[in-house]
């Protein structure tokens, strides 16, 4: 992407009442990005527990889904990966010429859908914690 | 770059949903121990998969990160170090990664 179309700043938080369907679902694909690498970034440090030993692995990750706050989050990072997963297909069909006529009621059919798995997964994660 | 986004993006779009729901729905994240991640990693066809899901998520995610920040203007001089770092991040990350993967199959080398 040598030359980036110029969006502007999305820092630049005044201007979010004169955001589009589609400047808000390039915000969102953004932030889910952001949250996304991050979570990879520490997801593979948690699991190098498993140089340290079994023993410590199995402990490490216990552990931590013990945490009513762990199994909060991860429901959160559930709905930013189905977001990124529906809107990335949005944009992959967008790319391909397909649907670009429909792309705002595709980006509010992410985020029903986003939506929807979300809830639904909650038992699921939040099942023996609380 | 920008082609390998897209063949990354497809290939994640299909492996994320499987990881998630194989850790989460499948089986219960809350009862993972060693034993159970070293039966799935000791699968060839798994072991392969999640080696190839690392290199492709870290690649999407940090050209990502690259092109969003290229997007709010970093240049010149900056701009080339803030490549070198990703570049250098990015290995280390799969380097640690691979040394894991293979840590959770029972492969040792050396």
């Amino acid at each position: 992407m040598e030359e980036a179309y110029d969006r502007g700043v999305i820092e630049d938080f005044g201007r979010w009442r004169e955001f589009s369907a589609g400047m808000w679902a390039w915000v969102f694909h953004k932030f889910t990005g952001w949250v996304l690498v991050g979570y990879l970034f520490v997801h593979i440090p948690v699991l190098s527990t498993a140089l340290v030993g079994a023993e410590t692995y199995t402990a490490t990750i216990q552990g931590l889904e013990s945490l009513p706050i762990v199994r909060v989050l991860e429901v959160g990072l559930l709905a930013v990966a189905v977001f990124h997963i529906m809107n990335g297909t949005r944009l992959l069909f967008i790319d391909l010429g397909i649907g670009l006529e429909r792309q705002k009621v595709s980006f509010y059919a992410s985020l029903l859908i986003t939506a929807i798995i979300a809830v639904a997964s909650v038992p699921t994660f939040i099942s023996g914690v609380f | 770059m920008w082609f390998l986004q897209r063949v990354t993006a497809v290939f994640l779009i299909g492996v994320l949903a499987f990881h998630f729901f194989q850790l989460h729905f499948v089986e219960h994240a809350a009862d993972i121990e060693f034993a159970g991640t070293q039966a799935r990693m000791q699968q060839p066809f798994y072991f392969a998969t999640m080696v190839l899901f690392l290199v492709a998520a870290t690649f999407h995610g940090v050209n990502g990160v690259y092109n969003a920040l290229i997007n709010q203007g970093l240049d010149g001089r900056a701009r080339t170090v803030v490549k070198w770092v990703l570049v250098l991040a990015s290995l280390g990350l799969i380097v640690q990664g691979i040394r894991v993967a293979m840590a959770m199959a029972g492969v040792h080398i050396g």
